[in-house]
């Protein structure tokens, strides 16, 4: 407990998770208004003027909508990055038993998918899926598999040379078992820390899908297509323009503190 | 070194093939028919069958990806649907906003990136370094088109100084072009630059306990020339790797940077395309920008070769 109150990069990222996450919870149960709640007459007021945080084109509450986009931001987020992280830590670990060409393929499998920017599979798989969530999550997690393969691929290779797997295989125990005992509860520190880490960019991505229109289809708010409305608005609502802005960098930023935090006081190799 | 670019070339051509492979059977093999959806629901049997035959959709799939490949070897990338021209015609227009785009805003992280860097790495610790840092967490968490809607903001809407969008064209004269392309490059730059600061931080911060550099130091050199004469060029090989493998998210940012300002570059070109659901014109443009990356990757490692003789030795 004392070591984790001397990281003050870990309880900041901490701290500002914890806020995302409970305004994500909350938006589910109560928001100031109902977010696609339209009332014209109090239209593009600037924040304070008429509610928390003023109102958009159509007169709905944009705290409302900024509240219930983060529960939509975060919860596709996390999707992706499960599905991803769960393909690519299966991967890691399989190539790891079996190596030779199998590792040349899937490593190479890995270059090739890096090379297509997610943005563009979820345009390419949007053209025939449709847009939305589905969507998205998809094309998020497709680039997670390979980050997750490869970091998994080389923490489990060291594993696999550690003296109690030589024991292990030494008293007959398979592969599979020695994966699941052995290689899996001891790598979990580096994947758990890659989670955090790649959900900030995960956030980013789907921030970036929302915004050329293909991540939830209105009237859902997405911090994204917040954004994109706005831009009409420029000139007479600017803070409809800032503030999904400042929810997405505050997100990200809370994350990559979080998991740079979580890397320090898990991965003892760090302590430099 | 022969033997080695040898192999590393046949390695980026396999890869280039099988992501052509890869492009092409996900957007012909997906549910939905290519015609259908280009041509929409209200479409006429007689249109959808004098589409899909000359888009080649009723021969063979091993047959039309060869015919594709074919074309695109020669240059000939097939004709946009909605545009009615060629798509190879199309991409050359684009880059001409894209490439100058991505090399400015290259330029401009760097340009932050480095003495940041460097004066971090001598200030290690301190108060510089502390600052530095926190402007690498903020600026990676900035996503790059709401940098771009804040800087329309502030020096469009407000100072008027700049204009809001859109590009006049290199036949305006460069100037005006170059006008154009600044806000979208300082938005791409940003959140590259907060990236490049903590490599440039930490590769000088390396290289300054080596011993040629105490060497230098004790041949009674200034401190500056020390850093920059003999650290820093050492310490730029990780800041040239990164600037290869965060071009993926470059490209990504430009797609979006491009239609925050109205610029009619490549990553517009896919958006558009998308929405008229042109998919000749999507299938080549990721094409396009996927061997883009790949041959960054192929130049990043040839580059590495190139300034660290050790892993001439090494590659073997």
């Amino acid at each position: 407990m004392k070591k984790i109150l001397r990281r003050p990069l870990f309880l900041t990222g901490l701290l500002i998770t914890a806020v995302l996450v409970i305004v994500a919870l909350v938006s589910l149960v109560w928001t100031p208004q109902p977010p696609t709640k339209m009332n014209i007459l109090h239209k593009l007021q600037p924040p304070l003027a008429y509610g928390f945080l003023g109102t958009d084109q159509f007169g709905r509450d944009l705290a409302s909508a900024l509240m219930v986009g983060a529960w939509n931001s975060l919860s596709t987020s996390v999707l992706a990055v499960v599905l991803g992280a769960s393909i690519g830590t299966a991967v890691g670990v399989i190539v790891a038993i079996y190596r030779g060409w199998f590792e040349i393929v899937v490593m190479r499998g890995c270059d090739i998918i890096f090379a297509v920017p997610p943005i563009l599979s979820a345009m390419m798989l949007g053209a025939f899926l449709g847009s939305g969530r589905f969507t998205a999550i998809i094309a998020i997690a497709v680039f997670m598999v390979p980050v997750f393969a490869r970091l998994t691929l080389s923490a489990a290779l060291q594993i696999w040379t550690r003296d109690y797997v030589m024991a292990a295989i030494g008293i007959g125990r398979s592969k599979g078992t020695i994966t699941l005992v052995h290689v899996l509860p001891n790598i979990s520190n580096q994947i758990i820390v890659q989670v955090t880490i790649q959900l900030g960019l995960a956030i980013l991505t789907e921030a970036g899908l929302s915004f050329l229109g293909l991540g939830m289809p209105p009237p859902a708010p997405t911090w994204g297509r917040m954004l994109a409305d706005a831009q009409t608005f420029l000139g007479i609502a600017p803070w409809l323009a800032i503030l999904p802005g400042l929810a997405i960098a505050f997100a990200v930023l809370g994350l990559n503190m979080l998991g740079d935090g979580l890397r320090d006081l898990l991965d003892p190799r760090d302590k430099s | 070194m022969i033997s080695i670019l040898l192999r590393r070339i046949v390695s980026l051509v396999v890869t280039l093939l099988v992501v052509s492979v890869l492009i092409f059977f996900v957007m012909n093999l997906l549910p939905g028919d290519p015609a259908a959806i280009m041509l929409g629901t209200s479409a006429s049997p007689d249109t959808l069958a004098a589409l899909r035959a000359e888009l080649g959709l009723d021969q063979p799939l091993p047959v039309r990806y060869l015919a594709w490949l074919t074309g695109v070897l020669h240059g000939d990338l097939g004709r946009s649907y909605t545009y009615g021209v060629p798509v190879a015609g199309l991409i050359a227009d684009r880059l001409a906003v894209t490439i100058p785009l991505a090399l400015i805003a290259v330029v401009i992280s760097v340009a932050i990136a480095v003495p940041l860097g460097v004066q971090a790495a001598r200030k290690h610790n301190g108060l510089f370094d502390v600052i530095a840092g926190f402007f690498s967490y903020i600026s990676i968490a900035l996503p790059a088109f709401w940098v771009g809607l804040l800087l329309i903001i502030v020096f469009s809407t407000m100072l008027g100084l700049m204009p809001a969008g859109g590009f006049p064209g290199w036949g305006e004269g460069f100037g005006e072009g170059l006008k154009a392309l600044v806000m979208p490059a300082i938005a791409l730059a940003l959140p590259q630059a907060g990236v490049l600061t903590r490599v440039a931080r930490a590769a000088v911060l390396e290289v300054m306990n080596e011993d040629f550099v105490r060497t230098a130091r004790a041949k009674g050199i200034s401190e500056n020339t020390a850093i920059w004469r003999h650290a820093v060029p050492n310490a730029l090989v990780p800041v040239v790797t990164m600037i290869g493998l965060q071009f993926t998210f470059l490209i990504a940012g430009a797609v979006l940077v491009e239609n925050v300002f109205n610029l009619p570059g490549l990553g517009r070109l896919a958006y558009q395309a998308l929405s008229q659901r042109d998919i000749v014109v999507m299938q080549d443009v990721v094409l396009f920008f996927s061997a883009l990356v790949i041959v960054m990757n192929f130049i990043v490692d040839l580059v590495y070769l190139v300034i660290d003789p050790r892993l001439r030795a090494g590659a073997r």
